[in-house]
């Protein structure tokens, strides 16, 4: 095999740290103003991708390929991932509509066609993205590709020149070993590896990196919708709880809430 | 008069110590007036020597920043999306 030719789809998400609130009209969450920043689980398989060509395996990466399908703020995750060593980007133009992006079928089907288009032949996610949590673009996109697919990665190897994989992941109580001839797409776990800080100086040289610009309809894709948001509402408040003096304090307590 | 390749090297150091500052747990103010302090308190060292040892030690403290975001990070999303064990 000749090279790879990996592409590594990211997404814009409001921040980890932030507490997300619920707007006004209970369709979904306050977005302006909040910060965002690059989904946690992209990172991971960014650093993975560069990893990859760093570690000097048997099949040379040729080419770390980013991409983000977004509003106007989407390339500077962008600029984040290649400060962390994509090769380029491609920001796909959506606008946004505040209904929480496209569906993943959608940007499955995006993806497919730029997997052909760029004649890639990995596809590393992160497993979910923590604004929607649904978890189903790698998936999807396997399905449309009719490509081998290992999820939640928590170590990927390369393990000779004709494109042998073998990826570990955690299930419960123990380990899974897959084994996969690429093209193949993989999303990554939580303890893939440690994320490298995307510094300034690498932030100002991504600055010089290429980044196209195109749109869903360049690649064939329409942004419909399956699914209709009928209501977003906040978790009930937790109640906090109380102290007894002693046994007969806790048991008569009990009897009251209807334990005994 | 100072070496001015390491001038160069202590102020780069400096901006890139307050570029991560801006995630501070603690807020950037607070961040930044203490690393304003660290640096100030260091303002009369001449020998070069001891101006590489200051910065070797401010590049130990972005490796320990860098490091602290990290977990920080790990941590918060290991409790929300690992296993209960």
């Amino acid at each position: 095999m000749s090279g790879l030719r990996i592409l590594v789809p990211v997404k814009r998400v409001i921040d980890y740290a932030i507490k997300p609130r619920i707007n006004k009209a209970q369709t979904g969450v306050e977005t302006a103003g909040v910060k965002h920043s690059l989904n946690p689980f992209d990172e991971l398989s960014i650093e993975e991708a560069v990893r990859l060509r760093e570690r000097k395996g048997p099949i040379k990466v040729e080419d770390i390929l980013a991409l983000s399908a977004g509003g106007p703020k989407c390339p500077d995750v962008l600029r984040t991932a290649m400060a962390m060593g994509a090769d380029r980007a491609f920001h796909i133009d959506v606008p946004d509509k505040g209904d929480g992006g496209p569906e993943p079928l959608t940007i499955a089907k995006m993806l497919q066609a730029v997997v052909k288009e760029q004649n890639v032949n990995l596809v590393l996610l992160g497993k979910q993205a923590i604004d929607g949590d649904q978890g189903q673009t790698g998936q999807m996109l396997a399905g449309l590709l009719g490509w081998p697919q290992a999820t939640q990665a928590s170590k990927v190897d390369i393990k000779d020149d004709a494109g042998t994989v073998e990826i570990t992941h955690e299930v419960d109580g123990g380990v899974e070993t897959l084994r996969a001839k690429l093209p193949m797409v993989i999303t990554t776990d939580l303890r893939l590896n440690e994320p490298r800080y995307a510094s300034l100086p690498n932030i100002m040289k991504a600055k010089k990196k290429p980044l196209e610009k195109k749109t869903l309809a360049d690649l064939g894709v329409e942004d419909t919708r399956r699914l209709k948001t009928l209501k977003v509402t906040e978790p009930p408040p937790r109640k906090g709880g109380g102290k007894v003096e002693d046994v007969d304090g806790l048991v008569s307590k009990l009897k009251e809430l209807g334990a005994l | 008069m100072v070496n001015p390749e390491l001038r160069r090297q202590v102020i780069n150091v400096y901006k890139e110590l307050l570029f991560l500052g801006r995630e501070y747990p603690l807020g950037y103010q607070y961040f930044r007036d203490r690393l304003h302090r660290a640096f100030a308190s260091q303002k009369q060292i001449t020998d070069d020597e001891q101006i590489r040892k200051g910065i070797a030690r401010a590049e130990f403290v972005k490796k320990e920043v860098e490091a602290l975001y990290y977990l920080k990070r790990y941590r918060t999303l290991k409790k929300r999306y690992g296993s209960e064990a």
